[in-house]
């Protein structure tokens, strides 16, 4: 596959087309009607979760989101191929592998209602907090992916960075420190073409990010990011290759932001509505369903039965999250150190005196 | 000036925006650029409507990397150019701090006064606004420890804008932190002709004589706040603006410190190693013999800026500021 898509071809590697029909048989994976609902499923179950938060955000009942609106077919498929074991490092706009991990969307609510305790992912194992500093999460898979090799663990990391984030010095050090160590890690870098405002055009000259991998002397492709079955078939035949010791690959997941950057953010001011309709026809679940009704697997009606049902879910994890208990000065101080030092211990003792202080003037 | 002064309206983003105006329209050398300030203007719109005005060579979008924005700024200078660039947020100022340390900082004194860096360094910074991690820091004390750099925060548009117009015009690199949580809150008359505050200079805001009260940036309002209700208690505060974090000015501090024996710093950075720290000690080597209560700082934890949630138990509130104002009168 590799070989077949070298990067420097600007080869963009698909196994559907814009209408859902397979174009590349040759690469299509091999997975059950079953898994293939469950996927459609899944990014469907990502796209109404994220419809609805942008709106509970309107509500004021949430702050700042980023989107994954457009760009479910890259963590619906990295979801599918991670095996309990393996690591997840996050950006922050990668719901559905989140949640195919373990991860909770009552603890994303929790995250983004502004709790420390959303970074938790209690029940998701090997899995990172989101990484807010653009890129910096990347030379911790880096890392993780050296504990991997020490320890012969059959395991596989998976890093995910935005197109915006391949301009900073941290993306260079973790791809060559990755390269130079020959570590189990595949690099996700989904090209959703801006950086808040800044397109791809202004982040770099390079003709896609796929060819940087060549540099790195490490494996990379450029995969259609709208298509659930190539990204299934890349990440499955990366996660084969890097897991069997041959070095992290590089993987560039062709996409589009349909949202917002997040919620403070109005696209309409930097791109055009032509632009978007463009990449309209390119939609992921669009894609997807096309397929599945073709084959007789899903229908309109399908999906009329289970978004209500998807929503009420949601509805209720974040009354959940809603309900939280509210966050404690010990939340503050706790984890800052293994031992809390005593110096610190005096300052939290002094805001409490300031706590009575203020009740007692009530 | 002909025809007297021209006033408007303005918030510290209205202001920031006029004095980067000025500087474009008046010297081709300066350059303007970050992340998101062309097209969009700024994520805090802060640059809105620059790029129309200069063009793409002069004001501009760059790729996502602090490094680079600092570094190319530190040869552009060198080459005699005036580069004011803009971090998103101070929280993200990291990755160029090797290039702020390591060279803007040194480079004159490197090269023997050959080369200068007269850099800005813009950036949004501090709490309050109900932010995702990283968005809502104050570490101005990290900038203020490295010689060479100079470290400044106005509190008002007005100032903001008299300041930004020096920091433009010194040939010192400048770290200009804005205090974003009163970018839009506060509004006032702001002239529209060109002036400048000199960098380096405290402000008394308010006259006092039983206690000085040292602030800055986002923390003024809440000290204004503190003394409403110092003033109910019949204490009366002096109100100091710092203005400056480094070079700090000494004389202005002391001064207060010899008229009133009290003074208390507020800053809403983490307290160990901070700038309130820093005044302590200014006053205790200027003005020891006559202090009557023991130098207070009003800080933040040793913590992390905690997310929305839990930022009230980090935040200073006014009624902080009073009780410890209440406590030093008393000591
Ligand atoms: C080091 C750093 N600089 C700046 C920011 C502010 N910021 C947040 S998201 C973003 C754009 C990220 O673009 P990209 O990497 O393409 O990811 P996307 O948001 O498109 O998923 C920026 C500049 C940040 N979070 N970290």
């Amino acid at each position: 596959m590799f070989k077949e898509y070298n990067p420097i071809q600007d080869k963009l590697f698909r196994i559907i087309d814009d209408d859902g029909m397979i174009i590349n048989k040759e690469w299509m994976p091999e997975l059950s009607d079953e898994q293939i609902v469950n996927a459609y499923k899944e990014m469907l179950f990502a796209r109404t979760a994220d419809l609805q938060i942008v709106s509970y955000q309107r509500q004021g009942r949430i702050y700042t989101y980023p989107p994954n609106y457009g760009q479910e077919a890259i963590s619906g498929a990295t979801g599918a191929v991670m095996r309990e074991d393996d690591w997840l490092v996050p950006a922050f706009r990668e719901m559905g592998a989140y949640l195919a991990k373990g991860a909770t969307l009552k603890e994303l609510f929790l995250y983004f209602m502004g709790y420390e305790d959303g970074s938790l992912f209690k029940d998701a194992k090997n899995i990172l907090p989101i990484s807010v500093p653009i890129a910096s999460q990347l030379v911790h898979a880096t890392g993780i992916g050296y504990e991997i090799k020490y320890n012969n663990k059959d395991q596989v990391v998976f890093a995910f960075v935005g197109d915006g984030g391949t301009s900073e010095g941290d993306f260079h050090e973790a791809l060559n420190f990755a390269g130079t160590w020959k570590v189990p890690v595949i690099f996700i870098v989904q090209n959703n073409q801006y950086g808040i405002s800044t397109p791809f055009s202004v982040q770099t000259a390079s003709e896609n990010i796929a060819i940087k991998s060549v540099a790195y002397g490490i494996e990379g492709i450029m995969v259609d990011g709208n298509d659930y079955f190539a990204m299934y078939a890349a990440l499955k035949n990366a996660a084969k290759r890097t897991g069997e010791g041959n070095g992290p690959v590089l993987v560039e997941a062709v996409t589009y932001r349909k949202g917002a950057h997040t919620t403070s953010d109005d696209p309409t001011k930097y791109r055009t509505k032509e632009e978007e309709e463009e990449w309209d026809k390119k939609d992921p679940l669009k894609r997807l369903k096309a397929y599945l009704i073709d084959k007789k697997l899903w229908s309109e009606k399908e999906e009329e039965r289970v978004i209500p049902q998807y929503k009420k879910e949601i509805d209720s994890q974040f009354e959940e999250a809603e309900n939280y208990p509210e966050s404690s000065l010990d939340d503050v101080f706790q984890f800052m150190y293994d031992e809390m030092p005593e110096d610190l211990q005096k300052q939290k003792v002094e805001q409490e005196k300031f706590l009575t202080w203020m009740e007692e003037r009530k | 000036m002909d025809g007297g002064e021209k006033m408007k309206i303005m918030n510290m983003v209205n202001a920031i925006n006029d004095a980067l105006d000025i500087k474009l329209k008046e010297d081709r050398n300066t350059i303007v650029y970050g992340q998101d300030v062309g097209v969009e203007g700024g994520v805090f719109r802060v640059t809105e409507g620059l790029q129309k005005k200069y063009g793409n060579d002069r004001v501009f979008d760059t790729p996502l990397a602090e490094s680079g924005i600092v570094g190319t700024a530190v040869g552009m200078s060198v080459a005699g150019l005036r580069p004011v660039v803009e971090i998103q947020f101070s929280g993200f100022v990291y990755p160029a701090f090797n290039q702020i340390i390591s060279h803007a900082a040194r480079m004159r004194n490197r090269s023997r006064g050959r080369y200068q860096t007269p850099i800005v360094i813009r950036m949004p910074y501090g709490g309050g606004i109900n932010a995702l991690e990283h968005h809502s820091e104050s570490m101005e004390a990290l900038f203020g420890h490295i010689p060479g750099v100079k470290v400044v925060i106005p509190s008002s548009p007005h100032d903001a804008k008299g300041m930004l117009i020096s920091a433009v015009e010194s040939n010192d690199t400048i770290i200009f932190m804005e205090p974003k949580r009163i970018y839009r809150a506060i509004k006032q008359e702001v002239s529209e002709d060109k002036y400048s505050i000199p960098l380096g200079k405290a402000n008394i805001i308010s006259q006092g004589t039983d206690v000085t009260l040292v602030a800055y940036g986002a923390m003024i309002r809440e000290a204004q706040k503190a003394m409403i209700l110092a003033k109910e208690a019949g204490i009366s505060v002096e109100l100091i603006d710092l203005r400056s974090i480094y070079p700090i000015d000494r004389d202005t501090i002391a001064n207060s410190v010899k008229k009133t024996g009290r003074i208390i710093t507020v800053t809403e950075s983490p307290k160990s190693f901070g700038v309130a720290s820093e005044i302590t000690q200014v006053v205790n080597e200027d003005a020891f013999l006559y202090l009557e209560a023991p130098p207070k700082r009003i800080t933040g934890f040793d913590t992390i800026v905690p997310l929305p949630k839990g930022e009230h138990h980090y935040m200073i509130s006014p009624e902080k500021i009073f009780y410890d104002i209440e406590k030093t009168v008393k000591f």
